[in-house]
């Protein structure tokens, strides 16, 4: 079996995001930048799978600016066979322009199934994964917890609000990671050198035929705004009756 | 724990990717392309640990990479305008010229962000074919019959408890025909070093300082890229030695910094709080109007200059750059001292491993640092550092002004040349014989606390790790750092990492941001610095 890893290379998780003075995005410059933590989780999940002998190949791969190839090199260093970096400099590529571009890349492929993280942390979409199975008309599991391959089909568990539920799918799917469904791997030092040899095979939107102009506008962003101070009450009453004060009781 | 290691050779192994540990790479493939080299960084990122000023003196980078300006580099910003003001809490006086010799001027210098240079000379360093690992901390010296043979990485993975977890990867045993010691001012490794080999025997011990940075972004009308401004005085007592700095840089940012010498005597004073209060000086206060704070750091910095300097090479190895203190203190700067031994120190490995030796000590590495630019810049300026902690900053500085240009003129000095007085360990006095220091409140908008300025320098640490500031003796450090010194790490500490609470001691070492004043300024060095998990500590960015 053949699976099919799309990660994202996002602003570091532990990075203060700062917005850009004149609002017009995040400022992304000297910023650390790594492989997105819920990628990491179906990276893992996929080596996991590999590794128990269900899995066959683990195949990587990004669509983004020159500096993508260092989060598909940190994913051949967690153990990924090979990579496929589509490369465009576009500034904004939107989920639905990403679906179309891993639909083409699925069509010479082929994985069995793909395992893509749940959403990108850093503009939280929440899109790409469905968009890509309803493109490709194959079944999906989104949220998993947990993995089990049968035959010809995969139970997926996912977290729903009041438990679990487990979802049966024929295979080939889709499925998008959750925190919860593992602890992804440090990548070793002598892995990370043997990375730099494993192959990285480059291609672009254009070869592919998608057109991955936005649809989308973006008018503004701005930093949340920040919080009011606190204050100490003194007893339950003094914060019954501010509370009360407040409307909220 | 005691599983073996995995092992691999290079012909030579640096610990740290700043300014020196790059630059001995450089110039090592430089000279032998065909060379190994390795550089491991704890920093998850180079630069990620960086924190400078900072104003580059280019003489290091003109010997390193000598078309650097017809290169794209993150040096942009020349010095335009150079102010020194002396603060009285109310006013500031400008001091004159003539009182510094040349040696003081920043004509010809640069405001950078030493980080972003570390990033530039990493890529250079690379497309020469040296392997760069950020992430990983150099551990343990490996030693073997009494010479360094290599480096360990940290382990990754081990849990609170001491026992490995889950993902657990043991550390590599990176072996080196040389391995040079890049960590910066107190590395850890070199601390074992110096210790081991007896480094400092002939050398008077190490002063230091701590650094404090933030960098804010200006309104247009406050920001003049190329100004360069100094202070001295307010609102440190003449008996604390320390000074501001103001650099302009471009993209309307500002970096504000604060240096207090860490031979203070009075428990009480809080070097964070000093900086907070600086801000508000009528002089100063009004470059941040409308300003935002973008970022904070802080780190120790070494002041004890020429006669403080240990014996550099070792069997194996060398020490380079600020581990072992190069830093010019009248002048502020080190990075180009950093640079310079970099490159002097991989002359003498390269030529070492050209002869076809290893592991041995590089015996004529000392003397050609003592009497190249290194050792020349340093010198003049020597009897600084012991005049300010004799006499005060008044007339300290008053002395050290007429001294440095006694060094210029005749090239010598009436002092001859001074030793320092206690190690910065032993200058506290019991708090019985100082009175609290009343801070005032802060705004949150020019001044702030030590937890939301961690949080902007993205300081982070793997959390189910052991603590990686060992206390030695929580007896000792409860019945002397507390009861006799009231708690100083409360207040010398940069993050927040100490608090007593109803007489115990906390650490939270995941607030850490790797400065090394706690490993420095215990008053009973009972607490020892170690690097954590690799890739953790502060994420600095532009710093």
């Amino acid at each position: 079996m053949k699976i099919l890893v799309p990660v994202k290379r996002v602003v570091d998780a532990n990075v203060k995001i700062r917005v850009k003075p004149d609002g017009s995005g995040v400022d992304t410059a000297n910023v650390k930048m790594s492989m997105n933590p819920f990628d990491e989780n179906a990276l893992e999940e996929a080596l996991r799978l590999r590794e128990a002998g269900t899995a066959t190949e683990v195949v990587i791969v990004t669509v983004g600016s020159e500096k993508s190839a260092e989060t598909l090199r940190a994913g051949l260093a967690m153990g990924a066979d090979r990579a496929i970096h589509v490369k465009t400099e576009a500034p904004r590529i939107e989920p639905l322009a990403v679906a179309k571009v891993l639909k083409a890349v699925i069509a010479s492929e082929a994985p069995d199934l793909v395992i893509l993280g749940k959403q990108a942390i850093d503009d939280d979409n929440n899109q790409t994964g469905q968009m890509l199975s309803a493109l490709l008309g194959w079944p999906q599991a989104t949220f998993a917890s947990k993995i089990v391959i049968g035959a010809g089909t995969i139970d997926v568990t996912r977290e729903v609000d009041g438990g679990h539920e487990t979802l049966r799918l024929a295979l080939p799917a889709l499925v998008t990671a959750d925190l919860r469904l593992n602890e992804p791997r440090y990548a070793s030092l002598p892995n990370i050198m043997k990375a730099k040899k494993k192959p990285l095979d480059e291609t672009s939107p254009e070869t592919l035929g998608v057109d991955i102009a936005p649809r989308l506008t973006v008018l503004k962003t701005t930093e949340p705004a920040g919080r009011t101070a606190g204050i100490i009450v003194a007893s339950a009453e003094e914060l019954a009756a501010k509370l009360k004060q407040a409307g909220v009781l | 724990m005691t599983e073996p290691r995995e092992e691999m050779e290079f012909d030579v192994v640096i610990v740290g990717a700043g300014p020196a540990g790059l630059s001995a790479a450089i110039r090592l493939k430089q000279i032998s392309p065909d060379l190994s080299v390795l550089i491991v960084e704890k920093g998850a990122e180079v630069g990620s640990h960086v924190i400078s000023g900072a104003v580059i003196d280019p003489s290091g980078l003109d010997a390193l990479v000598p078309d650097w300006r017809e290169r794209e580099t993150p040096i942009k910003t020349a010095v335009t305008d150079d102010r020194f003001l002396w603060l009285t809490e109310k006013s500031a006086f400008p001091l004159p010229g003539f009182i510094m010799p040349p040696l003081m001027s920043n004509h010809g210098n640069y405001i950078v962000s030493l980080a972003n240079v570390c990033k530039w000379l990493a890529t250079e360093a690379e497309a020469l074919g040296v392997d760069i690992y950020p992430g990983f901390a150099g551990a343990e010296l490996l030693i073997e019959d009494g010479k360094v043979v290599g480096v360990a990485t940290g382990d990754m993975g081990i849990e609170k408890s001491g026992e490995p977890g889950p993902n657990f990867a043991r550390g590599m045993a990176l072996k080196g025909k040389y391995v040079l010691l890049a960590e910066g001012v107190r590395g850890s490794l070199t601390k074992r070093a110096i210790a081991e080999f007896g480094l400092a025997k002939e050398s008077d011990f190490q002063k230091y300082g701590i650094g404090f940075k933030e960098i804010w972004q200006v309104t247009d009308a406050n920001h003049k890229p190329g100004l360069v401004q100094h202070t001295l005085g307010w609102p440190l007592q003449d008996s604390v030695g320390g000074g501001s700095y103001i650099y302009h840089l471009e993209d309307n940012q500002v970096a504000i910094g604060f240096v207090v010498h860490l031979n203070y005597k009075n428990p009480y004073l809080s070097p964070f709080d000093e900086f907070q209060r600086l801000k508000t000086h009528p002089a100063i206060k009004g470059t941040f109007e409308g300003a935002k704070r973008l970022s904070y750091g802080a780190r120790a910095i070494s002041e004890g200059g020429y006669q403080s300097i240990p014996q550099l090479a070792f069997p194996g190895g060398a020490l380079v750059g600020d581990a072992a203190g190069f830093v010019n203190l009248p002048r502020i700067k080190g990075s180009h001292n950093a640079v310079l031994s970099g490159i002097v120190t991989a002359e003498h490995v390269a030529a070492a491993l050209a002869a076809g030796r290893s592991g041995d000590t590089l015996a004529d590495l000392d003397a050609a640092l003592r009497a190249g630019p290194i050792g020349k810049d340093l010198h003049k300026v020597r009897n600084v550092k012991p005049l300010l902690s004799r006499f005060g900053t008044l007339l300290g500085m008053g002395l050290a002004g007429f001294d440095m240009w006694c060094n210029t003129l005749l090239g010598a000095s009436l002092f001859g040349t001074l030793r320092h007085g206690k190690p910065d360990y032993a200058t506290l006095e019991p708090a019985a014989q100082h009175q609290p220091i009343d801070y005032p409140k802060r705004d949150g908008v020019l001044t702030f606390d030590r937890l939301s300025s961690v949080f902007i320098s993205g300081t982070n640490h793997e959390e189910n790790q052991p603590p990686h500031l060992h206390v030695a003796d929580l007896a000792l450090q409860k019945s002397s750092e507390l009861d006799i010194f009231a708690g100083p790490s409360t207040r010398y500490c940069p993050a927040g990492v100490y608090e007593w609470v109803d007489g115990s001691y906390v650490i939270n070492a995941q607030n850490c941001v790797h400065c090394k004043t706690c490993d420095i300024k215990d008053p009973n060095q009972n607490i020892d610095w170690v690097p954590p998990e690799g890739g953790g500590g502060p994420n600095y960015i532009n710093m």
